[in-house]
């Protein structure tokens, strides 16, 4: 088996449009959440969200891209050009004909969808764009990215729910890892912060109204965001060859099914993934110092992710850290595991731990360390991610400092 | 029918028994209705009755809309329509 690597990070969400200031804004606890600015949002109950601001796709890109990419694939196509440029690779040749690209998104381009099923819905239209199709379609991004760096191996994309990002990243792995390829972009991206994406969400009724708070008694809910990430994953030896810079070391993955209910998580099919990552990994429990938790600040998520934490941990569990960065930038649903793997990556190499904000109340029913409301400076070895989607579907990343 | 008798007859629907089942001081417990069962019971009464519910499935206990009985779901509903009135 090879060792994968991290070479490359992009990404763009309500807290920055690049990692670094990404980071930065980790690291200092701002929230990115706030007003939603877009088309009838008068006639939503939910009004908050974690929207990119400031993001002009005009000038980025030429007419015949814009009349291609719904948001989502703007989204990405940023992001991997921050991650590929970072990594210093070029596609051509053999490289080019084994690296891909697999992508997790959950709602394909509902902006484009919201804005065509207004024309003929609402405006009575009879005719839509012709690009309509391939411009919503769930793997419309991944098909541009990899038209843009020529990237001509696997390539597709996964749709998992909130656990996309994690499971995509856990395919490309697993092809770097197996020795099918040397190199594979991965991550994911979402963008359903539109009238009828908050629409459909509001309807679940588990959204908060005021504030994304994990792990805080008093949380009320989940706020969405929206956004990408974006990695190149590498096999070690070829990134070591070339000089290239290391981010940090993918070393396991598990994923796991509840098979018990569409909405409602499950302790024990969490627990399994968490379990089976660090069996992966080859590690033992004790070596983890940082969960980037899936923690979404609803009432049923939170308690069950802090069981099934306590059930495969043991002592070791209040020692390590767990936060939730969804409380800053939001849940970006299919692109958020993505996301939240820079949390990771700045706790392994510049140990700083990303924090939990607005945090109010300890719950007794998550008491662990949620490194409440401040970032900390600690070093970290080992970090997880977790990542648990509707359908019971979960999927866990191990990382190590390299 | 009153305000009461559709009300039995849409949790009835959901708990998948027959409306004289249901009895006012049925809690949703009773019945068998888990929390998506509930959800979807409300928004079933906010299209009979055309009214907003204010309803958060992270804190219900913290709701303006009692759900502990029928019989209280039932004043709640009779309470927002003559807020709406």
């Amino acid at each position: 088996m090879k060792r994968v690597v991290i070479t490359g990070a992009g990404t763009i969400n309500a807290l920055g449009h690049s990692v670094p200031e990404t980071l930065a804004a980790m690291r200092t606890g701002q929230c990115g959440i706030g007003e939603l600015d877009f088309r009838d949002v008068e006639r939503l109950a939910i009004k908050i969200g974690g929207q990119v601001r400031g993001f002009e796709a005009e000038g980025r890109f030429n007419r015949q891209q814009m009349s291609l990419y719904d948001r989502f694939t703007q989204f990405t196509l940023t992001a991997a050009k921050e991650a590929i440029e970072q990594s210093g690779l070029e596609f051509h040749g053999e490289l080019s004909a084994k690296a891909g690209v697999v992508l997790g998104n959950s709602g394909g381009g509902m902006q484009t969808l919201d804005e065509n099923y207004r024309s003929v819905y609402e405006d009575g239209k009879n005719r839509v764009h012709p690009f309509v199709v391939p411009k919503l379609m769930n793997n419309a991004a991944a098909g541009h990215v990899s038209m843009q760096f020529n990237l001509k191996g696997p390539s597709f994309t996964v749709s998992t729910a909130c656990a996309s990002s994690n499971h995509a990243m856990a395919q490309a792995f697993q092809m770097v890892r197996s020795g099918m390829s040397p190199v594979m972009v991965t991550g994911g991206s979402e963008s359903m912060l539109c009238f009828g994406g908050v629409k459909a969400w509001e309807g679940l009724r588990v959204m908060s109204k005021d504030a994304c708070r994990p792990f805080s008694a008093n949380r009320n809910g989940m706020v969405q965001g929206e956004g990408a990430g974006i990695f190149v994953f590498e096999e070690y030896e070829h990134a070591k060859a070339r000089g290239a810079e290391i981010l940090c070391e993918v070393i396991g993955f598990a994923m796991s099914s509840d098979a018990a209910d569409i909405v409602m998580p499950s302790k024990q099919g969490a627990a399994r993934a968490i379990a089976g990552a660090l069996q992966d990994a080859r590690l033992d429990a004790s070596e983890v110092g940082y969960i980037n938790a899936h923690g979404t600040g609803t009432a049923a998520n939170d308690k069950t992710e802090c069981a099934a934490v306590a059930d495969v941990f043991g002592p070791h569990a209040d020692s390590l850290m767990i936060s939730s960065t969804k409380s800053m930038h939001g849940h970006l649903i299919g692109g958020t595991g993505a996301v939240e793997l820079l949390a990771c990556i700045m706790a392994l190499r510049d140990g700083v731990i990303a924090p939990t904000i607005g945090y109010e109340e300890p719950d007794p029913e998550c008491a662990l360390d949620v490194v409440p409301n401040e970032a900390r400076e600690a070093r970290v070895d080992v970090a997880l991610s977790n990542a648990f989607a509707f359908g019971g579907l979960n999927a866990v990343l191990a990382l190590r400092r390299v | 029918m009153s305000t009461q008798d559709k009300v039995i007859a849409i949790i009835a629907e959901q708990a998948v028994l027959e409306p004289s089942d249901v009895t006012l001081d049925s809690t949703l417990e009773d019945l068998g209705i888990d929390s998506l069962g509930l959800v979807e019971s409300i928004f079933a009464i906010e299209e009979e009755f055309d009214i907003s519910i204010p309803f958060n499935a992270n804190e219900p206990e913290k709701s303006d809309f009692d759900i502990s009985n029928v019989a209280a779901i039932v004043a709640g509903i009779d309470k927002l329509i003559l807020e709406k009135a």
